[in-house]
């Protein structure tokens, strides 16, 4: 699982049955600071995440389908948990009821 | 998954078994911006869509399992047509 | 999936005994423009593709999903042998003119 930011939404109306009423949601993973790490994705938000939200993304198939419950959804990137805070050995790294980064 | 543009179509005859009739199509991934993220790649249209489309597509094994027979040789595969996709209130790719 | 063109194939007497029979071919991989990377990979063939095809390859588990590969120590498979391709509706590739 990686920390990454919710930047934006995707809107799908034909696609896969698999996907049929979930929604999608572009997330840039991200450093416990919020800056940038890797490529930009897109994950199924099963947690009510909005635009903004620090959220946990799962990037793993076999637990993606078990929490879809369905064996053989062809998933694997999956918003399973928003951040309230991430702390670090110097403090608190970020803390969503300021939403910004302390050093 | 990712968010990307289908660039054009590929054509082979001479395919794994179970992969006839499944179209191949080239694919430049996206980034929250809508620019070029990495090189671009073949994958597998599940669903219809074509060169110009914006789609969304998943890699890896769950590339297979979204194929109509899930025991293939298929590490990409275009899962969605993207209607409208806006990242930091801009509209991708209009 | 990406493309790539073989180049040559791979001969180890000594491997794992999952890995007999098959034939390992290395293949240059490259871009959607057709110009050569200097990436090469080497992938189990599961079409009977020879040098000089370009040919599709698939990597990571996805790779040991055809019956040449099958619970084998395989990473990559070439899994189709390209026809043509075209890019913004322009031609790139097409195998009968070899270009």
């Amino acid at each position: 699982m990686f920390l990454a930011e919710v930047v934006g939404t995707v809107v799908s109306p034909v696609q896969i049955p698999a996907l049929d009423g979930r929604k999608l949601m572009i997330v840039r993973p991200v450093k416990p600071d919020g800056s940038p790490t890797a490529k930009t994705r897109i994950a199924i938000d099963t947690v009510q995440a909005g635009v903004g939200d620090r959220v946990l993304v799962l990037d793993e198939g076999n637990g993606g389908r078990q929490i879809l419950g369905d064996p053989k959804a062809p998933v694997k990137t999956l918003i399973v948990g928003i951040v309230d805070y991430v702390e670090s050995a110097s403090g608190l790294a970020y803390d969503s009821r300021h939403r910004e980064v302390k050093k | 998954m990712y968010l990307a543009r289908v660039t054009g179509r590929l054509v082979a005859a001479h395919k794994y078994e179970g992969l006839d009739g499944v179209p191949l199509q080239l694919i430049q991934p996206l980034d929250e911006r809508g620019l070029p993220m990495g090189g671009q790649l073949v994958a597998c249209a599940v669903i219809s869509s074509g060169p110009g489309d914006l789609v969304h597509f998943v890699d890896g094994r769950e590339a297979a399992l979204a194929c109509p027979k899930s025991f293939v040789p298929v590490d990409a595969a275009i899962i969605g047509f993207v209607e409208q996709a806006i990242a930091n209130g801009v509209r991708i790719g209009s | 999936m990406l493309i790539g063109k073989v180049v040559g194939s791979v001969v180890a007497t000594r491997k794992d005994e999952k890995l007999e029979g098959r034939k390992l071919l290395v293949v240059q991989v490259h871009n959607h423009r057709n110009e050569p990377t200097e990436q090469y990979v080497v992938a189990a063939d599961s079409v009977q593709a020879g040098i000089g095809d370009m040919v599709l390859y698939a990597t990571g588990s996805s790779a040991r999903q055809t019956h040449a590969t099958e619970n084998r120590p395989v990473d990559a498979v070439v899994m189709a042998v390209v026809d043509s391709w075209d890019l913004g509706g322009d031609n790139v590739y097409e195998k009968w003119r070899g270009s």
